[in-house]
């Protein structure tokens, strides 16, 4: 019944960025974004190619949220942060295998792939990058 | 069985979630003395999967894993089978994601892909399909991953091992891998020990099945009918890995073949995180790849309840010890650890349904 809490087609359109962390980098100004974008936001240039980013970077700043947007209820509570990769391109992403009160900014955080959001019994199950505290 | 070109192990990659709930704690939950079990099940804890994980992440960790120590682009792999019992989907096959997740068979994506079904040895029977693969020269690379999010119904004793990992395999020629895969060989028959009806979340077993007509005469006789193919005795191998329901069922199967304890033990994994299914037999193999030195053989022999047993002849190669560390090992996921209490475990299984699970609020 809820197999279209959220948009198949616009998940599946992601799945470059969000399965292997594919971007957008500008050919003129060299600015790279996650995920692609059409129009660098940096320079205006349309001249953009897909690249894919590293999968290591830091912890610049987070947010934990405890009342959750519809479909993300199970996870709360769950830590969002801005990450800065070792290229330097930030990225917004969820973190996991961390409770909230350990993440600390300048966190060393490597990429895994998760389940974001499942649509009830019968919808889909829609995964993507999140990062985690490095290993070891 | 043997390929007629010789195939072996590129590449070899383990995932374990770091959640763990003690046997006590499951005890505890249903008003049980965890003594009672302790030495018939020898596990002391089990892995547990946190919320956002399900076979298909654990198969993508361990395949990237994999695919570190196999130093091979992915867009090499023309063969994707995942072996489980615990498909994220009833009907969308695991393997397809995982293909995109890696980028397997290159831009184009000229890959097979399959979920494989077996019960606990799924895994090692998408292996000897990518061994037939490479064998008779249609492939060159092949990845198999046995993985699972064992199901143990609440309360009831599966719950105390079914847990959740698993390990990875890149295949590929003989001349480009670590570990020679010489032979392998299977026995099936219709043993009912073990089984989950469509629809069905938990599955149910028959007591007097698992243990002798299953478990024990499947294993000893694949083992058995392998090393009389290759002319080899318990004595000519360095380490034997069996099917881990349990911490008890593989000392006792490795000791009446005649293995001594101390080529059991190093890949005898269940104890610290309960039987991964799918994953239990191959993650064993892979924490005795994570130590073997070139020259050693290894018997590796798996069960599927239903029932059947996938048996393999291994032998150890020049520069295994190259790419052992290219990844993490075994027991550093092993030792990677939090515990979890019942209400936590019973949230991260999804055993209590929420109010937005069934309500259109």
């Amino acid at each position: 019944m809820w197999a279209y809490w959220q948009s198949v087609p616009a998940h599946w359109r992601e799945l470059p960025a969000r399965y292997r962390l594919e971007g957008g980098r500008c050919k003129d100004c060299g600015h790279k974004t996650l995920p692609e974008e059409r129009v660098c936001p940096v320079c205006g240039s349309k001249n953009i190619e897909r690249v894919a980013l590293p999968r290591r970077g830091k912890v610049i700043n987070y947010s934990v949220i405890w009342n959750a947007p519809r479909g993300y209820e199970y996870y709360t509570p769950y830590v969002v942060a801005l990450i800065e990769l070792e290229d330097g391109t930030r990225v917004f992403s969820q973190l996991t295998d961390v409770h909230p009160e350990e993440v600390k900014e300048g966190m060393e955080v490597e990429m895994v792939i998760r389940k974001t959001r499942v649509s009830g019994e019968s919808g889909l199950i829609a995964y993507s990058y999140k990062f985690r505290p490095v290993l070891g | 069985m043997r390929a007629s070109r010789r195939v072996g192990i590129v590449g070899w990659g383990v995932y374990v979630p770091k959640w763990r709930i003690k046997s006590e704690e499951l005890a505890r939950g249903w008003g049980r003395d965890w003594n009672r079990y302790a030495a018939g099940i020898m596990v002391e804890e089990k892995s547990v999967p946190g919320i956002d994980e399900d076979t298909f992440t654990i198969a993508y960790e361990a395949s990237i894993n994999a695919l570190k120590r196999a130093r091979i682009d992915a867009s090499k792999l023309r063969a994707v089978y995942v072996g489980t019992e615990s498909k994220p989907y009833a009907v969308k096959t695991t393997a397809t994601m995982l293909i995109d997740a890696l980028g397997a068979g290159g831009e184009g994506r000229l890959t097979t892909g399959a979920d494989y079904e077996f019960a606990c040895k799924a895994g090692t029977e998408a292996i000897q399909s990518i061994l037939g693969l490479i064998g008779s020269g249609m492939i060159d690379y092949g990845l198999t991953v046995g993985a699972d999010t064992a199901q143990g119904a609440p309360g009831d004793a599966l719950e105390y091992t079914a847990s959740a990992g698993g390990a990875a395999y890149i295949l590929g020629p003989a001349d480009r891998s670590v570990a020679v895969i010489e032979a392998s060989l299977s026995h099936v028959t219709d043993t009912p020990d073990f089984w989950r009806r469509q629809h069905e979340r938990y599955p149910a077993h028959t007591r007097a099945f698992t243990g002798e007509p299953a478990y024990f005469k499947h294993i000893t006789t694949a083992a058995k009918e392998l090393m009389a193919l290759m002319g080899t005795a318990p004595e000519d191998y360095d380490y034997a890995i069996f099917h881990q329901p349990n911490g008890k069922f593989p000392l006792r199967v490795g000791t009446r073949l005649g293995f001594t304890p101390d080529k059991i033990k190093p890949g005898l994994i269940t104890p610290y995180i309960g039987n991964t299914y799918s994953g239990s037999a191959l993650v064993g193999l892979a924490a005795v790849l994570d130590q073997a030195k070139p020259g050693q053989k290894i018997l590796v022999v798996s069960f599927g309840s239903g029932a059947g047993s996938d048996a393999f002849h291994i032998e150890v190669k020049e520069g295994i010890e190259e790419v052992q560390g290219l990844a993490p090992k075994t027991m550093d996921y092993v030792s990677r650890k939090e515990y979890v209490d019942y209400t936590t475990y019973a949230r991260y299984r999804r055993m209590i349904r929420m109010l937005h699970d069934f309500s259109a609020y």
